[in-house]
């Protein structure tokens, strides 16, 4: 999807010296992303992966035109780097880290509005597996030889799970125009319904596969922005059918703590808002294969 | 991570609220000597286990003599309390607050949370303080008042103020139950709490606002930065094997079943026990090695799998990424041959270099059954437990 990242998005590291950072930057250049450069505050003026370091984002910028980054700073610092992408005019910044405490990313969030529509970053995460749009680039940590190229948008909670459809979807000969990780958090960047809504206007994309699990209302919302102002069809599969009520499945944000927010309810709420349910997770591909077959 | 009520009081205090005076005793004797030292002449005993329901289930007691107190403390102390939150396992008492009784005019409920639809801190409070928040809702939905705090500049004295009129509080009142509301923000969000609630917050007769019963939730995340409140934990509140896990960095919650799961990543551990269910089984835990399922995790993972003595089958479901299944593999055949299995092993392995790995597994001497999807996972899985 060239809403969110492809050919010319051109890449930045926050984090960039790290273990982490160094790992997955060489990683995503492999795969063919156009990594410009990294981030890493008092490293100015090196070279890492023989690609430039910079102290700042907006130094970053200034030099590159980069307007892509991926976090692979601690949690304690995450918020602030977030922050500073946002400030530097990055279009898209992926946070992959997991561990940010919830009152930072509502920080985060509340800093970003200072942005008018056009100028506000996209936000990716926390605690996700990144956004890959097969054959184009890579913005995250995902194996991207699972992904077949094609015309079927994912946006996934979780990472695994999210590798499980592609690979479930491979298998069927489907290929994907965009995976994108939303992450397990209970506030993150963007939401199912924020990334649902640039699937619909992408012309790359035919039908979306959305896969949630337990807590939080961001399945519902989406369910029912698609059920408003949707032409293409929404495929879905919630996790956690067996979670018990009050306790937090791995996510920090899988708990189910409202009416709305188990399994059985989420899944219930999307039927009515005429979205077809995956009943299983391990007939996501043949339900999208026989969603396509009837279009 | 979740507090003691006594310790949620004092933090409150703190902040401004008022508690009715009172003191932590781990003895009858000290029990004693506890009630003296706050006087009066009625006394509250209360039970501190990490549970709401202490009332019904009888841990918290009211006595009239110093003598009753301690007689209520040795009645309590190193009992296991089943609650309606419990589980039938129930919680272990190990410290017990002495508290002053309080003539009670009136009772209200007082609690912040995160709403996660406006991502912002949502203040509730209601009039029928006492019962908890769920029945409220089911059974007095028109008493309950909200209010959305915008973070960045916080509470506002107004939005107090609303609450404090919207619980129909006398007028004399009003600066009080404003500070006591505020209060309770600033400790929510100054010390990065997921949840604070007062529950009764009550008037009393001598017209003090009180903060009677409370409980308080804290970002796992942000201890890091909060070492004050993460000295609070109490570990004897918590499971075990839950314990053993989260200081090993896996992520682990206990479940009735019997067939035990080792999983990578959070959604697919929750979509193999859904599989798992379908298939007519039922999951004795949900665990999570996290995304990269290195080795070490593995092994670690089989510990605390054997550790419980329902499972009768395990399930590894791994789905490599950048970690290659040929590496997982290894981790599994090194884990076996440190740790023993004594019932039937289900491994599906999926992702990068799938081939690799379930050769490696079938070269190794390790007994196991392989699956190929999550859906024969499953389905192997059942059966080896009927077999």
């Amino acid at each position: 999807m060239t809403v969110l990242v492809d050919k010319n998005s051109k890449i930045i590291i926050q984090g960039f010296t790290g273990k982490m950072g160094s790992f997955h930057a060489d990683e995503m250049i492999k795969y063919g992303s156009n990594v410009v450069g990294g981030v890493t505050p008092g490293k100015g003026g090196s070279k890492h992966l023989n690609l430039p370091v910079f102290n700042t984002v907006k130094d970053a910028v200034n030099e590159t035109g980069a307007d892509a980054s991926i976090l692979f700073v601690p949690p304690a610092f995450a918020a602030d780097s977030a922050m500073e992408a946002a400030d530097a005019g990055i279009k898209i910044c992926v946070a992959i880290v997991d561990g940010i405490p919830s009152h930072d990313m509502i920080r985060i969030k509340r800093y970003m509005r200072r942005y008018t529509k056009s100028s506000k970053m996209t936000l990716v995460g926390p605690n996700c597996a990144g956004i890959i749009s097969p054959g184009k680039s890579m913005l995250g940590i995902m194996p991207g030889h699972i992904y077949k190229e094609g015309r079927i948008g994912i946006i996934s909670r979780s990472g695994t799970l999210g590798y499980e459809a592609a690979q479930q979807l491979k298998n069927l000969n489907i290929g994907v125009s965009t995976s994108v990780g939303i992450g397990g958090d209970p506030i993150n960047g963007s939401s199912f319904r924020d990334i649902i809504e640039k699937f619909e206007t992408d012309d790359e994309t035919d039908a979306i596969l959305m896969i949630g699990e337990i807590g939080g209302p961001q399945e519902v919302a989406a369910g029912e922005f698609a059920k408003e102002n949707m032409k293409k069809p929404v495929i879905a599969y919630i996790a956690g059918l067996t979670a018990p009520k009050g306790r937090v499945m791995g996510h920090a944000g899988a708990i189910v703590s409202a009416y709305g927010e188990s399994a059985i309810e989420k899944v219930e709420i999307l039927k009515e808002c005429g979205i077809t349910i995956s009943k299983n997770p391990s007939v996501m591909g043949d339900t999208v294969k026989s969603v396509l077959e009837k279009m | 991570m979740d507090i003691h009520e006594y310790q949620a009081k004092k933090i409150l205090s703190n902040f401004g609220v008022t508690i009715p005076r009172g003191g932590i005793v781990y003895s009858p004797e000290n029990a004693e000597n506890k009630a003296r030292e706050i006087g009066g002449s009625r006394w509250v005993v209360k039970a501190q286990i990490h549970s709401g329901a202490r009332g019904k289930a009888g841990g918290i007691i009211v006595c009239n003599t110093p003598l009753e107190v301690a007689q209520a403390t040795d009645k309590l102390l190193g009992k296991k309390l089943v609650t309606n939150q419990t589980g039938p396992e129930g919680k272990i008492v190990n410290r017990i607050y002495i508290e002053e009784a309080t003539d009670i005019e009136k009772e209200l409920y007082l609690g912040l949370v995160f709403d996660r639809s406006s991502e912002s801190i949502m203040v509730v409070a209601s009039t029928e303080g006492g019962m908890s928040v769920e029945e409220i809702s089911k059974e007095k939905p028109e008493t309950i008042i909200r209010s959305k705090i915008e973070v960045a500049v916080g509470m506002q004295n107004f939005q107090a103020r609303e609450l404090a009129f919207g619980l129909g509080i006398e007028p004399d009142l009003i600066r009080r139950a404003s500070d006591t509301i505020i209060g309770c923000y600033k400790a929510f969000s100054e010390l990065d709490a997921t949840m604070v609630e007062v529950n009764p917050l009550v008037i009393s007769k001598q017209k003090q606002i009180l903060a009677l019963d409370c409980k308080m939730s804290f970002d796992n995340n942000a201890m890091f930065r909060r070492s004050q409140v993460s000295e609070l934990r109490d570990k004897t509140q918590e499971d075990s094997k839950e314990i053993f896990a989260s200081d090993r960095g896996l992520n682990y919650v206990s479940l009735d079943g019997n067939i035990g799961n080792i999983i990578n990543g959070a959604g697919l551990a929750m979509a193999s026990m859904d599989m798992i269910k379908l298939a007519g089984g039922a999951p004795a835990n949900f665990l999570d090695v996290g995304g990269g399922a290195t080795p070490e995790k593995i092994v670690k993972a089989f510990k605390l799998v054997t550790m419980d003595e329902k499972v009768k089958v395990i399930l590894v479901n791994i789905f490599a990424g950048i970690n290659r299944c040929d590496w997982v593999a290894e981790g599994i055949v090194d884990a076996l041959k440190k740790i023993e299995i004594k019932v039937p092993l289900v491994i599906r392995l999926a992702g990068t270099n799938v081939e690799k790995g379930n050769k490696i597994l079938k070269e190794s001497k390790i007994n196991y059954i392989e699956a190929n999807t999550l859906e024969d996972a499953a389905n192997k899985a059942v059966a080896a437990l009927n077999k």
